[in-house]
């Protein structure tokens, strides 16, 4: 395993990287509604339309569907967009408070879910989301608390789950990536176990075991996450988010 | 047409310990939380509570009257995890059935149609299944085409409710109710599941109001499925309810942040006037 030094632009920082890795989610994506949850994410998505995937749907986060200036192109309320999750023509990208190793997810609760010692959302969309479309993860903060052998409650359905319960499970099952502040992991393993795809500069691939954990399949060459090209650090900066609101949710 | 008026508190005089009761909007918006603030007067409690939860399941579970919640969450939105459910669950005082945000539509779908269930894709593989060992699967009779094999889904079951409280914008004397927002949210679902609706809304108009100004589409709830019409102006305080009012963002950070004994004994200890002028003179001591 090598990894060559660092090629990180100067002035390019941590959170802009991981707008990049959110954005490549939604790469040849087509005509879908992309449904990004966090604020990285949501830069992310409105960058893919900005620039590669122009077909892409956008809401207002409520429920109107929204061009790149906010004009409404379209109604899409909860009772509609839960149709449209199952319909599949969507790529939604979630958050995780804890996450494994084949691609299970819980957002609902920490411990036992009897009697939780931290109570988190519920379940939300997460199996309806997991079972119907492509769904990627967002996890701002990568540490061995998120990134667990198991996770406590199942809501968003990993790959092994999905295979032990049938073909029902895994006719439209799909975990395209899990990003995080660190790198870009996707289960392009044969048995669809969590690797790391790429690191974004700056980070090593001792820095993503030590905060794993879990054993992480990794290529003997990992790459870097792809420089933003000048024009999508414009986008980025002076159109979608001037105010900078990316270096609060992720620092460096 | 009959005229359905009644008070909040009339309302829930009709309402009785043990039911199972519907609560319509979606987390911390437009949420009938000014029909939530008379139950808190009632001494109904040892309630089933089926809501996409906001703080109508916070209070209600701080009070106590929640025996067992049906929910896909409970958030305020804007502040992520709702303090008074999280106590409830980590404390063990709430049974809760975990489902679904779809499942739970097609659980009240199903109640509105009668059916005994739905087959839903959604929480197969799942520890929904886990930790509700009561939910069944049905096999579909038809074989798929690109498998050669019949799927199993989840059947999930009716949620049929003895009560709905729903809140609206508009809504005349015979229970036509009027969304004036960007989503009507599941409010005629939850009416149409339930044996007796409740609607509140901000304003009561004639009926021919309704269209002066805004689409028939509007009219998202018809009055054969409403028993009661409550005027509760800024009912739906302090969740939204676009375009009347937005949701009092500094009042629900207070809510969140205040230990729900203090928070009851200043704004919920007098009638639905008492707590409104109990809000308006924290808002002036904030300035």
């Amino acid at each position: 395993m090598s990894v060559s030094t660092s090629t990180a632009l100067s002035g390019v920082t941590r959170a802009e990287y991981c707008v990049i890795a959110c954005a490549e989610a939604w790469r040849d994506n087509g005509e879908v509604l992309a449904s990004p949850m966090g604020l990285i994410p949501s830069v992310g998505a409105r960058l893919a339309r900005h620039t590669f995937s122009p077909d892409l749907l956008l809401t207002d986060g409520e429920a109107m569907l929204v061009g790149p200036d906010g004009t409404p192109e379209g109604w899409l309320p909860y009772r509609q967009h839960l149709a449209l999750v199952t319909g599949g023509r969507r790529h939604v990208m979630m958050g995780a408070s804890q996450i494994d190793r084949f691609g299970n997810q819980n957002i609902s609760c920490v411990g036992d879910w009897e009697r939780p010692t931290r109570q988190l959302l519920g379940v939300r969309g997460a199996p309806v989301n997991t079972l119907n479309n492509p769904v990627s993860y967002w996890v701002p903060k990568h540490s061995k608390r998120v990134f667990v052998e198991k996770v406590d409650m199942i809501g968003g359905v990993g790959y092994d789950s999905a295979a032990a319960a049938g073909p029902t499970a895994t006719r439209f099952h799909r975990i395209p990536r899990v990003v995080s502040n660190l790198g870009v992991f996707d289960f392009t393993t044969p048995d669809h176990s969590m690797r790391l795809a790429s690191l974004h500069p700056g980070v090593t691939v001792e820095e993503v075991f030590a905060a794993t954990g879990f054993e992480l399949a990794v290529a003997d060459e990992v790459p870097y996450t792809r420089d933003p090209s000048a024009a999508e650090l414009a986008s980025i900066r002076e159109v979608i988010d001037p105010r900078g609101l990316r270096d609060r949710e992720v620092r460096g | 047409m009959g005229d359905k008026t009644m008070t909040a508190d009339e309302a829930v005089s009709r309402l009785e310990s043990g039911m199972t009761l519907g609560i319509g909007g979606w987390g911390s918006r437009r949420k009938p939380m000014a029909l939530v603030r008379a139950l808190l007067r009632s001494t109904v409690t040892d309630l089933t509570v089926v809501s996409y939860g906001g703080p109508d399941v916070g209070m209600l579970a701080a009070a106590g009257r929640i025996r067992k919640l049906v929910a896909p969450f409970a958030t305020l939105d804007s502040i992520p995890l709702e303090p008074h459910f999280r106590a409830a669950r980590e404390s063990g005082s709430l049974e809760l059935m975990e489902i679904d945000e779809a499942m739970f539509m097609w659980g009240l779908r199903a109640a509105a149609n009668r059916l005994p269930f739905l087959p839903v894709r959604a929480g197969i593989g799942s520890d929904v299944m886990r930790v509700n060992p009561g939910l069944r699967t049905v096999t579909s009779p038809y074989e798929d085409e690109s498998t050669g094999l019949p799927e199993t889904f989840v059947a999930m079951p009716a949620l049929r409710l003895d009560a709905a409280l729903v809140h609206v914008n508009r809504a005349d004397r015979a229970g036509n109710g009027q969304y004036l927002g960007p989503d009507p949210y599941f409010d005629d679902l939850f009416c149409e599941a339930a044996a007796t609706a409740y609607v509140s809304c901000e304003r009561i108009v004639d009926t021919a109001e309704l269209t002066k100004a805004a689409p028939p589409q509007t009219l998202l709830i018809k009055r054969l499925s409403v028993t009661g019409v409550v005027e509760a102006p800024s009912g739906a305080h302090f969740t939204s309810c676009a375009p009347d009012h937005d949701r009092d963002e500094a009042f629900q950070r207070l809510y969140a942040s205040m230990p729900w004994p203090e928070f009851a004994a200043r704004f919920l200890s007098g009638d639905e006037q008492a707590y409104r002028t109990a809000v308006e003179a924290w808002h002036e001591e904030q300035r």
